[in-house]
């Protein structure tokens, strides 16, 4: 190449397209080879739908998250070392707390805007970990979590739980009354774990309970170790929404093998960018609005008092109500040691509870043997078994989070606290069964509902008289868009036991032959299209 | 990224429900019915009313930019608000303005400018649906047959399989090298002596003679100040005089107790603890056997005390016995008297470990 070719060219590139932005361009493109990237990504299609909007949420409340927290770390002191306050806040004045108390005042009483970051900070951490839990919901409602996506699903679950991780960690670090009563209580848990309780309570909280060191711990843990593993999380997580690409859900013209949508530039550009400010401005409006944790109502840690009624935020809840709900006396002692089930047994319905939630996705792909990609979402009725354990699971965790409220339900309601409390226990109980029932009862009566109306129509309510005298009502037959809707699903049948190539039948084989049974033994098969020419035969 | 522009009518003849061809991938149990639906495809494009009627095009354009102008008026008002509402020391009232105003200033910037974008997006942009075709996730067979080659290759080059002591002693190696970090990791809880946990939580400050003071200003409780039916937040003489750096609080998370008087017949004592109340006045440690949570309600009708954390109940009479909830041992006891000038003191330290059960209790 000639440099009198090179000299030539380029003043007329820039000419044809433009001045400074294609300049620019050009500059950035010949040192990162950006234009790959724009070609690869700039008009990905992504399909609409407000369901998908919940994932979102959630990502933007964590950046409302990360951009609160970082001021709020240029005035918070994560110390434990005693002070007198001396800031602005008259009732407190001159009391003894430690540093993380006494910054935090100040950061709500003489920072100008400090309280304001305090209260969207804490309100987006409740929403960014209520949209995911919502998220998670809507992921697993319509079997969004099927193969390829089992790992994103596992991925999104750790989110989950480092959210909560998050949360409380965050909401520990003020040092006030109703953060260190929490403290204490998970101290109460950790040490009622055998063999390494003692011993991990005690290196936690550097001696014992409370110490001088444990917020200083917590905030490493919050600021620093938390926030990059939720940050390289969530990179996977989108990663792997890239790799797939977005599921859809089913409408005419979509199929397993495309997404149907908008591209990223400009339309989801502006409406998934417009999105995050609406977010995070819903978020200062309700900080500006809304007091969250009045940490000078409840003053500094001191283990002796305490107030009834006091709650953790709501995601805590479940555990919370876990420890409440427990039968009474499940504590003995055996081979010399203490065998605390008031508080094991909790943890291990909770875990038992999370790790089931995790596995899903493997339990379902295994019982049906369903190897193919599943690019395109279901309705709900249209997998009953699993949208009844899903109602179940929704159940037993909103029996666990009631019971975190048992005694202010008790008073609101002015019933006794015993009352309450045996009603959840039960609710905890049956309710997952009724639950599961009722819903794939309906599930099961609204796919009847699609098959009746794919086959017959809608009733019009036009009554007509035949000539022969009888009265008939006159169906109206969906147009084959709507039909289509009706009609395009998966379906599954229980799974035949037939003997291996040794010529025996395995138990696990039998197990996931029942598995299989209880999942798709009501079934209720999509309409075909010799069904529909046979019905309009008829007609 | 292939993109076809078709308006997804062709997709009619295609077999529409069909997944992606993954090589060998079984349908399990799911039944493909040989004469499934058809599906008819998108739709007919529907034009929204920005594209037929220009004037309302204009009037969407107007709203756009004038959410926008709207956002910069919020972030100039959040800034001036900021110097318009300083915080006066002492008065919450401005804390409070100040709080608002710069807040609602924030939300209006980030709603206008948010709700603008996305009103551009849905009224102004094109809005023709656009197809991306899906390919299968795993590689092509070429992609993975040389993925093989390559790993297969490197495995030939560095003798990674057939150097069988060379691969395990690195794995000996991988495994063991974390260790130290764990044992590092001893530091968090201090050591020498007279840190033993088990030993810690064994003992509390009270001993033979210490003074029932009150919690917090540490005046000490005279028995006939006791009334029938009070009850008092005690903490042991000496508490308020250490420092926070000193243990104030640890101790002090131990050695909370309650006094509460009750008329010498509703006690129902044991033998062996009948010299340990003093004229019906009992004390108990405060800290739940559950998991350490105050029990600071007292209900002297009843005489139960209740955890506001998960509601345990103690019964005072029957020496706060677990009547209700998740705890499972009684609270235990101090042992208390009265010295010669009548004040209440402690005949000992709690004769069990206090607060939430622990492996090593028994």
């Amino acid at each position: 190449m000639s440099t009198t070719t090179a000299t030539t060219s380029s003043p007329e590139a820039k000419k044809a397209s433009g001045g400074f932005t294609a300049a620019a361009s050009n500059y950035i493109d010949e040192r990162t080879s950006i234009s790959a990237a724009v070609k690869e990504f700039g008009r990905k299609v992504f399909p609409d739908h407000w369901s998908f909007l919940l994932g979102e949420v959630a990502l933007y409340s964590f950046v409302v998250i990360l951009l609160s927290g970082s001021f709020l770390t240029f005035f918070f002191q994560a110390s434990m070392a005693e002070v007198h306050y001396d800031g602005s806040y008259v009732p407190l004045k001159g009391v003894e707390m430690s540093a993380a108390m006494a910054s935090t005042l100040d950061i709500s009483f003489d920072i100008r805007g400090g309280l304001l970051m305090r209260q969207i900070h804490h309100w987006a951490a409740l929403l960014f970990v209520a949209s995911i839990g919502l998220h998670m919901l809507r992921i697993y409602f319509t079997g969004a979590f099927r193969k390829p996506r089992e790992l994103n699903w596992v991925i999104g679950f750790v989110l989950f739980i480092l959210a909560m991780a998050e949360g409380f960690t965050g909401y520990s670090l003020p040092d006030d009354l109703l953060s260190g009563n929490g403290l204490r209580i998970i101290d109460g848990m950790v040490k009622g774990i055998p063999l390494i309780g003692t011993w991990t309570s005690y290196l936690v909280f550097g001696g014992e309970f409370p110490g001088d060191q444990i917020v200083g711990r917590l905030y490493t843990l919050h600021i620093l170790l938390l926030p990059a593993i939720v940050v390289l999380f969530i990179a996977l997580h989108l990663m792997f929404v890239v790799v797939h690409k977005h599921t859809q859900y089913p409408g005419p013209g979509k199929t397993q093998r495309n997404v149907v949508g908008f591209p990223v530039l400009p339309v989801y550009a502006a409406k998934a960018g417009g999105f995050f400010f609406i977010v995070f401005g819903i978020i200062a409006l309700i900080g500006s609005l809304f007091t969250i944790n009045p940490v000078w109502n409840y003053g500094p840690y001191d283990p002796s008092p305490v107030s009834a009624g006091t709650q953790p935020d709501w995601y805590i809840g479940f555990a919370d109500g876990a420890l409440r709900l427990v039968p009474p006396h499940l504590e003995f002692v055996w081979l010399s040691h203490t065998w605390s089930f008031n508080i094991i047994l909790p943890l291990l319905v909770i875990g038992v509870f999370i790790v089931l939630v995790l596995l899903y996705p493997f339990i379902e792909g295994w019982i049906t043997g369903d190897k193919r990609e599943h690019h395109l979402l279901d309705r709900p009725r249209n997998a009953p078994t699993r949208t009844a354990i899903g109602a179940a699971g929704v159940t037993f965790y909103a029996a666990l989070w009631a019971a975190a409220s048992s005694d202010l339900i008790a008073t609101h309601f002015q019933l006794t606290m015993e009352g309450v409390i045996h009603a959840l226990q039960a609710m905890l109980v049956i309710g997952p069964f009724i639950a599961y029932f009722v819903t794939k009862r309906i599930c099961l009566a609204l796919q009847k509902k699609d098959r009746e109306i794919a086959l017959h129509g809608y009733e019009s309510g036009r009554i007509v008289r035949l000539p022969g005298g009888e009265y008939i009502e006159v169906h109206q037959p969906v147009d084959e868009y709507e039909r289509w809707k009706l009609v395009s699903h998966d379906s599954y049948k229980p799974l035949m036991i037939r003997p291996n190539s040794r010529g025996k039948i395995t138990t696990g084989q039998r197990f996931r032959a029942a598995l299989s049974r209880w999942f798709f033994e009501d079934r209720i098969a999509p309409v075909t299209q010799t069904e529909i020419d046979r019905s309009h035969d008829q007609h | 990224m292939a993109q076809d522009d078709n308006s997804g009518k062709d997709l009619a003849a295609d077999d529409s429900s069909a997944h992606i061809a993954v090589p060998g991938a079984s349908t399990g149990t799911a039944v493909v019915a040989p004469d499934a639906v058809k599906n008819p495809g998108l739709p007919a494009h529907r034009k929204r009313v920005t594209d037929l009627d220009p004037k309302k095009e204009k009037r969407a354009a107007r709203t756009v930019y004038t959410l926008f102008y709207l956002s910069i008026v919020g972030s100039v008002w959040a800034v001036a608000a900021y110097m318009a509402f300083p915080i006066t020391p002492g008065d919450l009232g401005s804390v409070r303005l100040n709080n608002l105003f710069i807040g609602l200033g924030i939300a209006l910037a980030l709603l206008a400018l948010g709700i603008g974008a996305v009103h551009w997006g849905k009224a102004l942009m094109a809005d023709e649906e656009s197809i991306d075709i899906r390919h299968p996730v795993r590689g092509s067979d070429e992609t993975r047959q040389t993925a093989v080659e390559i790993f297969d290759t490197a495995n030939k080059e560095s003798g990674f399989g057939r150097r069988s002591m060379i691969r395990n002693s690195l794995f000996g190696a991988l495994i063991a090298f974390p260790l130290p970090a764990i044992a590092l990791f001893r530091g968090l809880a201090p050591e020498g002596k007279d840190t033993e946990p088990v030993a810690l939580l064994s003992q509390t400050m009270w001993e033979k003679g210490t003074r029932l003071t009150r919690d917090p200003d540490g005046a000490p409780i005279k028995a006939a100040d006791v009334t029938f039916g009070s009850a008092f937040h005690v903490i042991p003489d000496g508490l308020s005089d250490i420092s926070h750096s000193d243990g104030m609080l640890e101790e002090k998370a131990k050695a909370i107790v309650l006094l509460m008087r009750l008329q010498p017949d509703q006690l129902h004592e044991v033998e062996e603890r009948k010299t340990w109340s003093y004229d019906g006045i009992v004390a108990y440690s405060k800290v739940c056997t559950h998991v350490g949570c105050p029990v600071a309600l007292y209900e002297q009708r009843t005489h139960h005390l209740l955890c506001p954390c998960h509601q345990s109940q103690f019964d005072v009479t029957n020496h706060c016995a677990v009547i209700f909830g998740p705890a499972a041992r009684p609270l235990p006891q101090l042992p208390i008297t009265v010295d010669d000038e009548g004040y209440l003191v402690a005949q000992s330290d709690f004769t069990e470990p206090v607060g939430p059960s622990f492996w090593e209790r028994h």
